[in-house]
């Protein structure tokens, strides 16, 4: 297609030629299946649907379609494919989920904030985080195995 | 008290509206014990080779399937109950698979809601382990030909260690599905002292789902051809279309048609709120058909509802006399007589449940059967309003329960459930409807909205002699009941009938309020406001009496003591009084406990220089958490 957005998904060559307003959500979750990515509000308040662009944390429900063109996309289903993340060994030795919705989006969120500051602070994580809601509060935990996962990757 | 009552759907919303909801103390344990008839529900546990009970089933090669009869939102009920069983099993907990149960009354009471999975379920489940176990024994001592007493077991296997044999549980199964079933009298079982996983710390059976994005919520179901529904419900409860112009939305690309669902009749109790559902090829189409849907509605009776002035009403209300639910001493002569009074007025306003997964259900009607997945603490109700709105039996309505994105309540009123189904029966589809957050924010089943005055009379010490307290909130019976306005024993007994205080004269009132949106429970319901007033109203008295707030509260609570609650219409969370009596010393213990860990008194390192830790720690609300 002449109009076709060209993009990845987890490493894979994709093409989208919908709405161009379609939120990013929408095209992971209902085109593709990806349904580890959540939607929690719609307005990119409570980063249940958090994932990478290019490495960089972004709220999929607000990231249009046609913002994408030339983009690596990395969702939740992609990380630890081969072998758990050091971020998700940490959230289960931590046993930070309760419900667990929110907890892709933390982890997409934790490995960003990991990758931009590598042995962040109490108050690096308190920032870094602070836009992605729990309801359950399992924020303790969250900022414990953070940590953890900081010292693991040094 | 254990019976299975296959309770009408008018027996079903009556009890939950004598109870409040909270259906505590009754319908728990199974007593049912057979494979289910029907192909398209049999659990793997169903099928599987020795099958003593509902809860368990052993497979030939060793594998145990356990039932998680209760919903998962954050608790890991869904792991907890099946460890209880796996522990009186004497199972090994790698080679356990769990089942997530359907909704069906075989399992007891599922309405995932009141904190008391545990507590309820224990017995039960600890029986059904022990119940298989001892079957497994049998068989071996059978095969060996040695007494039953002879026989333990050991993670998963029989051993007769007299002479060194052992049998694992898979080579036995076979035998074991032979013998019959045990009398409950005849199991016996384990010593605490004996316990692998009870108390052990053990995590979660979904640990690594949860952490990588394999857990499927509601959210998350999917059936091929299923389309996706976004509902514009009407904007004031009670609301009726009067015109409907939905031509800009069919326009919208993927967006297939719109289907209008009939209003409910009152009472809502758990019915659809009607509207206009929007179907679509996707959710996003879904949502962006239902922005261009034109639509006039007649607002009915609760168009005038305006929160500031009801705030108002109930603010005046809680000012006069009312129903007098606990009262001892002379409260109004002590006020008469007293030098010193002191009085306040509190409010809380509507609360929602925002669970972070928005209310979303797939449901596919087909060959007059439901299959309905939903993120649900009460796949039972699911079955009920199902088969009330389609008309079909019960039996009929198969509610696949999924993990839940939080709950709080709001998932085990299965209005969003029903709407799936009414709509998948109309276009002959599988449907899956999805809320936005917008619409759980508006259309929610809100905790109560209240007023509360409190009055005491002090002696000069400070310390209350006499204790009025009135509260007004539009009760939950509502939704069941269009005339109902007082708070029913089994709400008002949270944080108010039961008002611990030792005091010499006490009234406890309650006042009348009409509801005018779903009232619903959130976890710790009546609790939240009463809780609110009591504990803000004593730590003012501390104030004015210049003493340490958590000293004054242990001095209010007084001596260890139980309290009497005769002539009290007193439910207890619908447990029997004798086996969980109101102990004061135990409420002082917690105060003492909460003084301890979280520091009180004491100056914190960094005082101010963070939100979190700005001045003495305060005292957190001593409330009970029911679900």
């Amino acid at each position: 297609m002449a109009n076709a957005i060209q993009f990845k998904v987890n490493g894979v060559a994709r093409s989208f030629d919908g709405d161009p307003d379609t939120p990013l959500l929408w095209y992971l979750r209902d085109a593709m299946g990806l349904t580890g990515t959540k939607f929690g509000c719609g307005v990119g308040l409570c980063g249940a649907c958090t994932v990478h662009k290019n490495d960089d944390a972004i709220r999929a429900c607000i990231t249009p379609m046609s913002s994408l063109a030339g983009a690596d996309i990395r969702t939740i289903e992609d990380i630890g494919a081969n072998g758990l993340h050091p971020v998700q060994k940490a959230w289960i030795e931590f046993n930070v989920p309760q419900c667990g919705y929110c907890q892709s989006g933390q982890i997409m969120q934790a490995i960003a904030l990991l990758k931009s500051k590598p042995k962040p602070t109490d108050e690096d994580i308190d920032e870094g985080m602070a836009a992605n809601i729990c309801r359950c509060g399992t924020y303790q935990r969250i900022r414990a195995a953070i940590k953890a996962a900081a010292k693991e990757s040094r | 008290m254990s019976a299975i009552e296959n309770v009408s759907r008018r027996g079903f919303l009556k009890g939950l509206a004598t109870t409040g909801a909270l259906v505590l103390g009754a319908y728990y344990a199974p007593k049912i014990l057979r494979r289910h008839e029907s192909d398209d529900v049999r659990t793997d546990a169903d099928n599987a080779t020795l099958h003593p009970n509902v809860f368990v089933g052993v497979e030939t090669d060793g594998t145990v399937w356990i039932v998680a009869n209760r919903s998962e939102m954050g608790t890991v009920i869904r792991t907890s109950l099946p460890l209880v069983v796996a522990d009186e099993l004497d199972a090994d907990w790698k080679r356990v698979k769990l089942d997530q149960a359907i909704g069906d009354p075989r399992y007891g009471d599922q309405n995932t809601d009141g904190s008391h999975s545990m507590r309820s379920f224990f017995d039960v489940v600890r029986l059904s382990g022990a119940t298989a176990r001892l079957m497994l024994i049998q068989a071996a001592a059978q095969r060996w030909g040695v007494p039953v007493s002879e026989c333990q077991t050991d993670l998963h296997a029989v051993v007769h260690s007299s002479s060194g044999r052992h049998l694992g549980y898979g080579e036995l199964a076979t035998a074991a599905s032979r013998l019959p079933v045990p009398k409950e009298n005849e199991v016996q079982l384990k010593s605490k002292s004996a316990w692998r996983y009870i108390g052990k710390g053990m995590t979660s059976y979904d640990l690594t789902d949860l952490v990588t994005g394999k857990a499927v919520y509601g959210m998350d179901a999917h059936l091929d051809g299923m389309l996706f529904a976004s509902i514009e419900h009407p904007p004031v409860l009670g609301g009726k279309l009067k015109a409907i112009d939905n031509a800009e939305a069919l326009k919208v690309p993927g967006v297939s048609q719109t289907i209008v669902i009939d209003p409910f009749k009152p009472p809502p109790a758990f019915q659809p709120l009607g509207g206009v559902a929007v179907l679509a090829d996707s959710t996003w189409a879904a949502f962006q058909g239902r922005k261009k849907l034109k639509l006039d509605w007649d607002n009915g009776p609760n168009e005038t509802y305006d929160s500031d002035q009801y705030k108002k009403d109930l603010q005046e209300t809680a000012r006069k006399a009312a129903k007098v639910i606990r009262s001892q001493g002379n409260v109004a002569q002590a006020f008469t007589s007293s030098a010193h009074t002191f009085e306040s007025d509190y409010y809380v306003p509507l609360l929602a449940h925002a669970p972070m997964e928005p209310l979303v259900a797939l449901a596919e009607f087909k060959d007059g059967k439901v299959h309905a997945w939903a993120p649900t603490q009460n796949p039972q109700a699911v079955q009920a309003i199902v088969s009330s709105e389609l008309e079909i039996r019960k039996e009929d309505v198969i509610c696949h329960v999924t993990f839940l994105g939080g709950g709080f309540g709001r998932k085990s009123k299965p209005d969003y459930v029903a709407e799936a189904a009414v709509l998948s029966r109309k276009v002959g589809r599988p449907v899956k409807v999805v809320w936005t957050r917008e619409d759980d924010i508006k259309f929610d089943y809100y905790n109560a909205v209240a007023a509360m005055y409190m009055k005491a009379a002090l002696d000069s010490d400070g310390r209350p002699v006499a204790w009025l307290q009135r509260s007004v909130f539009p009760p939950i019976t509502s939704i069941f009941d269009v005339n109902a306005v007082y708070g029913d024993p089994g709400h008002l007994q949270q944080g108010w009938t039961d008002m611990p205080y030792a005091i010499p004269n006490l009234r406890i009132e309650n006042g009348p309020a009409k509801a005018h949106v779903r009232i619903g429970w959130l976890r710790s319901v009546a609790n939240i406001y009463h809780g609110f007033a009591v504990q803000t109203f004593t730590d003012e008295l501390a104030h004015r009496a210049k003493r340490d707030p958590a000293d004054y509260l242990l001095d209010l609570i007084g001596q260890p003591r139980t309290l009497n609650f005769t002539g009290v219409d007193y439910p207890n969370y619908g447990a029997a009084y004798d086996a969980y009596p109101w102990e004061t010393g135990r409420l002082r213990r917690v105060t003492e406990m909460v003084v301890e860990k979280s520091g009180w008194g004491k100056t914190q390192a960094g005082q101010g220089s963070r939100p979190g830790d700005c001045g003495p720690p305060q005292l957190p609300q001593l409330c009970c958490d029911c679900g």
